[in-house]
């Protein structure tokens, strides 16, 4: 038995529409069949997973919070995906991004710097993601280096640094040996959207991103340019769209945006460095962007959706002592069905059976 | 044994798992095919080869069952970019997200067990040499395994109708379906050798090279591996020289930090990954774009019927 | 129409009955017959898209037939992959050789052959056939060193390796030099006098009339006529193919200017891809008024020159290239396109159009330089959207809906409108890559009477091209191209083909290494 894809005539735009939602089924399916295998019940998970969060006030902010990094990175990572540019290493642009901005802030603590400290701070975020971000760019553009291997081995880079300067120069030296910085001053801290709550500023900026993105994909020469760029290489340059000159701006762009994500996360969030500042927040944005589709408003869902998962994987933790592994590898499991389901939007797939054909 | 011979002892110990699973990835490439999922896959196969050896209090069913569990995981990438033409960056990155986090379930209840040491095998005659008879001719069955792979594979590709059919299939998959040659079905073996390698690399990291389990073991191995492939140009003999200038590395930056040079042990930790980085430049540098890649490496195919 | 001289044979080796199929909506063969008997010849005639291509992949197991039934040797087989072809006894030379560039000719001749053959036996076995027919091939070269008549050879071999009793080869002039061609046919003649059936597709009349004794002409998917080519004019045969008269292309008078478009000094380049041709002091002018044809064999470094006049290769030094008298060596495509270049590379699906994109969108690929379709960074989508009506209705582009995405237009559909989408820019130059390639015939009369027309208006163009038949018709002055050369221009009246082929081998710079 194999399976066969037969070309359709045109593009389904129904199969567009509902081929993610499909993929989540399925995925779903899978992932149930997983709990119920490990002995619990599935029911009862997905309500732990899904139903619960979004009956509780407390959990929606939360979700709020998760999702503001996956949606800011996930919106950088989008540019590089519609160039068909695979930058793998947004989890590396993201710490480094913390640790530029995180080094103004400690090096003001207890200064009583004014009101300019904050905005230089994400600005240093944003600079020194895509700085960490041209890096592969500039080794494939200059010598012809593969992205993908380059941009992830310097993820591990990266977290060895924050690492060293957690455990090193960085360490607060009244915390008790404890791996952490000072707390970052008020002045070093992004304030919450309103009184009382948990949603930082990074959730604005990551609303803007969407929307500047969203405008950018719509009307600019320089979103068609990514698409002409992933979708046919060769008439981008016949369109006089420099190959090189796309892969530096989109690694840039989404370098800087895991950046400022990361620095918003520590600032807003953590107020602190420590050896780990992300629970993984560079890969599940790789997710995050392809369950979206890459499209803008997609995202948005898409990382409000996969902060479901995070969340409920935390009470599942409590709740049903289900490990946090298990919302990795439904992670992976929705991706694969999230790109496999693409086939069905530009083919009918169907199943032959043995001896149909020699 | 002299303090040299116990370094060198450790290099072939770091470089074998890494050989392993280059060797299988470069044969799923030299199909057409980039999987990225290596990581993944080579996590699963060292989470069940444990458990199943810890289970079965056996390393030969461990090593069955990491290969299997690498092999199934391939079949799963397979099922993703074969039968859906899916992407395979994508599919591969998704394969090795789902592998890293279903090896922390499949591990999780074995964490603090530990294997005893697996018995070298013992050449004799040979192991008795000096010097090189305890380097060489005294190492456990994968060392010996591993060479012999990478002979086998340069046989196979080079001298063997299949491994011409692979080639053809890999160069430009169009052709080779016009002549009639299988070109999914080439490409589905392929990959499953691919898992079952990787989950070997897998089952000796778990079963001889630490000889417990613990999340997250891996540490980028996989991905090494597939920078090997690419360092090595596509070739199984320069695969073999790459894996053990990598082992060599990992082993000389462990001793080093022993040492306590004064350097910080991140920067140490740090030298693979920047070695990685740096071979993969020096290799661009000196020869150009992607020597040697296969023609259709990563692009789908979906035969018109 | 039956033509009454053509006799039925006793008993056909191969007989095809009713063959349908059927791609989504599209009807790419509808209810075709056709029989060939051992020893004939048989021509498949048809325009492009007429489903000349899909019948010999039905025949050969590459496609499945979605109705209809195969006869082999009167017995009705289900031919279910190229194997199962094989072991019939059918041999098939693709028109886009199956080829594995990266391999050696031994390796890409074993690796078609089915059973436990060793490559030592298939060496001895292609030097063999080598002999017999007049094929020379060496067994260690790698395809990608080698030209396109060898590489046909390492197709023909291969088929010959395993004793074919069908021999099908799909447009194998089109690669060929007239003096391979010649070549091509002694070998088949010989060939068919052993016994062996050939079915020889080719949209070229006058070969057809030369070699073949029985011929099938296709038109839409279907069969309209079985004939004798050689009793039948060419004009005759070439009306049944379209369906309609053709008309030939209206010159007038050249009258070229002394006013310079293009100049193109010393220019030499290395290749970009791996196994490219190296560019070597190409010297060319074209000016105002006229038509430059460039004539070779594909892969003798017509997309390098392409690549270096339209600036997506940059020459290294500015007085390489100049247009309108400026030196613009260094510049790139966007900036030659403001001085007035405009141009036409050879695909048009993946390089001159986005596959996936709509025609408007398209638009913006050669547009956006001049700044006539968007702003300061915006696209003026309805401008656009405009435009593409604008070249839609001005080249007669036949669109299945509003704003099609490219990739659904035909060949010659989109041909029409990839050329159209620069000659409405009304640029000063105009340079083209195999304008007509795979284009049906009413397509490419309107793409060629649109090249000589923009001349005639004054601007200059420069058409490289395989096919001799349309620069004899269209061009004022030829140059040949060979293994990286460009021969000096002659006004076309004083070419012969035979002075034509011998360039194009290289035989005329005296350096025949890939002569026959």
């Amino acid at each position: 038995m194999r399976l066969e894809l037969v070309p359709r005539a045109s593009v389904s735009p129904v199969m567009r529409a509902v081929a993610p939602v499909l993929a989540f089924l399925t995925a779903f399916l899978i992932g149930g069949l997983v709990i119920w295998l490990l002995g619990r019940s599935p029911l009862a998970a997905f309500q732990v997973y899904v139903t619960g969060p979004l009956q509780d006030p407390w959990a929606l902010q939360e979700l709020v919070v998760k999702a503001t990094p996956l949606a800011l990175i996930a919106i950088g990572l989008s540019y590089c995906f519609r160039a068909n540019l695979w930058n793998i290493g947004a989890e590396g642009q993201y710490v480094i991004g913390a640790i530029f901005g995180s080094w103004l802030a400690l090096a003001t603590h207890g200064t009583e710097a004014g009101p300019w400290v904050l905005p230089a701070m994400m600005v240093l975020g944003l600079l020194g993601g895509a700085l960490y971000g041209l890096v592969p760019a500039f080794l494939k553009t200059r010598f012809g280096v593969n992205e993908i291997l380059t941009s992830l081995m310097l993820v591990y880079v990266a977290q060895l640094i924050l690492d060293y300067l957690a455990r090193g120069p960085w360490r607060d030296p009244k915390g008790f040996n404890f791996p952490q910085s000072v707390t970052f001053d008020p002045a070093a801290t992004l304030p919450p959207v309103m009184e009382a709550s948990r949603v930082h500023f990074g959730a604005v900026f990551a609303l803007v991103a969407i929307l500047v993105t969203a405008v950018v994909v719509a009307c600019t020469l320089f979103g068609y340019r990514l698409r002409l760029t992933g979708d046919a290489p060769r008439a981008a340059r016949f369109a006089g769209f420099s190959q090189k000159r796309t892969t530096l701006a989109v690694f840039a762009i989404s370098g800087g945006l895991a950046g400022l994500a990361g620095i918003s996360e520590v600032s807003g969030q953590i107020g602190q460095i420590q050896p780990s500042i992300s629970p993984g927040y560079g890969f599940t944005a790789i997710t995050v962007a392809f369950l979206g589709r890459l499209n803008p408003i997609g995202i948005l869902a898409a990382s409000l959706v996969v902060a479901l998962l995070f969340i409920g994987g935390e009470s599942a933790q409590i709740l049903l002592r289900l490990p946090l592994d298990l919302t990795n590898a439904f992670q992976g499991i929705l991706l694969l069905c999230v790109l496999g389901a693409d086939a069905l939007v530009s083919y009918r797939v169907r199943l032959v059976g043995r001896g149909a054909h020699a | 044994m002299t303090f040299f011979e116990a370094v060198l002892l450790t290099v072939i110990t770091a470089s074998t798992p890494l050989l392993i699973a280059a060797l299988g990835e470069l044969v799923t490439e030299r199909s057409g095919v980039l999987n990225l999922g290596v990581e993944g896959m080579m996590a699963m196969g060292a989470a069940c080869s444990f458990a199943a050896a810890v289970t079965f209090d056996s390393t030969l069913a461990g090593v069955l069952c990491g290969m299997l569990a690498g092999a199934l995981m391939a079949a799963l990438f397979a099922l993703a970019v074969l039968g859906f033409a899916a992407n395979q960056v994508g599919s591969g990155l998704a394969l090795t997200i789902f592998g890293l986090g279903l090896s922390g379930l499949v591990g999780a209840p074995f964490v603090g067990s530990r294997r005893d040491p697996v018995a070298p095998l013992h050449i004799p005659g040979l192991s008795d040499l000096p010097v090189v008879g305890r380097i060489l001719f005294s190492q456990d069955a994968f060392v010996y395994l591993s060479f012999a792979l990478t002979v086998a594979i340069a046989l196979f590709l080079v001298r063997s109708r299949a491994g011409l059919t692979l080639r053809s299939v890999g160069e430009n998959h169009a052709s080779a379906h016009a002549l009639g040659l299988p070109v999914l079905k080439t490409r589905l073996a392929a990959i499953l050798f691919g898992g079952a390698c990787a989950g070997l690399a897998g089952a000796y990291l778990a079963l001889v090279y630490t000889r417990f389990w613990s999340p997250g073991m891996t540490a980028g191995r996989g991905w090494i591996a597939l920078a090997l492939v690419v360092f090595a140009a596509w070739r199984p003999g320069w695969v073999l020289v790459g894996a053990y200038i990598f082992g060599a590395a990992t082993v000389l930056q462990l001793h080093a930090q022993a040492l306590q040079l004064g350097i910080p042990s991140q920067a140490l930790s740090a030298v693979p990954y920047v070695a990685t980085i740096l071979a993969l430049l020096l290799l661009s540098i000196r020869h150009g774009r992607a020597v040697g890649a296969p023609g259709s490496l990563g692009l789908p195919f979906v035969p018109d019927r | 129409m039956k033509d009454s001289s053509v006799k039925a044979s006793p008993e056909p080796l191969v007989a095809l009955r009713g063959i349908t199929k059927r791609y989504g909506e599209l009807l790419a063969n509808d209810r075709i017959d056709l029989a060939i008997a051992p020893g004939e010849i048989h021509a498949l005639l048809g325009e492009n898209g007429a489903g000349k291509s899909t019948l010999v992949k039905i025949l050969y197991g590459v496609v499945e037939p979605s109705a209809g039934e195969i006869l082999w040797q009167g017995r009705p087989v289900a031919i279910a992959s190229p194997v199962a072809a094989r072991a019939l006894g059918l041999g098939m030379v693709f028109q886009h050789f199956s080829l594995f560039d990266e391999l050696t000719v031994a390796e890409n001749i074993a690796v078609a052959l089915s059973g436990d053959r060793s490559l030592r036996d298939v060496r001895a076995k292609l030097g063999e056939v080598s002999r017999a027919y007049g094929l020379a091939l060496e067994p260690d070269r790698a395809v990608w060193t080698l030209s396109a008549g060898e590489r046909q050879r390492i197709e023909i071999v291969r088929c010959l390796l395993q004793n074919p009793k069908l021999l099908i080869l799909d447009e194998p002039t089109s690669v060929l030099t007239p003096q391979e061609s010649d070549h091509l046919f002694a070998t088949l003649e010989k060939l068919a006098a052993e016994g062996c059936a050939i079915l020889f597709i080719s949209h070229k009349l006058e070969e057809v009339r030369r070699l073949c004794r029985s011929a099938t002409i296709l038109r839409g998917g279907r069969v309209v006529a079985t004939l004798d080519p050689r009793k039948r004019s060419a004009r005759e045969i070439a009306a049944l193919m379209v369906g309609a008269e053709v008309g030939e292309v209206k010159g007038g008078g050249a009258q070229a200017s002394s006013a310079e478009v293009l100049r193109v000094r010393g220019l030499t380049l290395a290749p970009a891809a791996v196994h490219g041709k190296t560019l070597n002091g190409i010297e060319l002018a074209v000016h105002a008024g006229e038509v430059v044809g460039i004539a070779g064999v594909a892969g003798n470094g017509q997309s390098e020159l392409f690549a270096s006049l339209s600036g997506e290769r940059l020459a290294g030094r500015a007085d390489a290239v100049a247009i309108n008298g400026k030196s613009c060596g260094l510049a790139g495509i966007d900036a030659r396109r403001r001085l007035g270049g405009a141009f036409v590379p050879e695909e048009r699906l993946g390089h001159a159009a986005a596959p996936t994109h709509s025609l408007s969108e398209n638009t913006l690929i050669s547009h956006h330089a001049g700044g006539t379709v968007g702003r300061a960074g915006f696209i003026a989508l309805d401008r656009a959207r405009r435009l593409a009506r604008d070249i839609i209705e001005s080249f007669d582009v036949r669109v299945p809906e509003a704003d099609p995405a490219a990739r659904k237009l035909s060949g010659g559909n989109l041909q029409k409108f990839v050329i159209g989408r620069e000659i409405i820019r009304q640029p000063k130059l105009l340079v083209v890559d195999q304008p007509t390639w795979g284009v049906d015939a009413g397509a490419a009369r309107l793409i060629r009477q649109a090249l000589v027309d923009l001349s005639r208006a004054g601007s200059a163009v420069l058409v490289i091209s395989q096919d001799l038949d349309e620069l004899f018709e269209i061009a004022d002055r030829i140059a040949v191209i060979h293994d990286g050369h460009l021969s000096p221009t002659r006004p076309t009246g004083k070419w012969t083909r035979e002075a034509i082929g011998l360039e194009m081998l290289g035989v005329a710079r005296g350096q025949g290494a890939h002569a026959a």
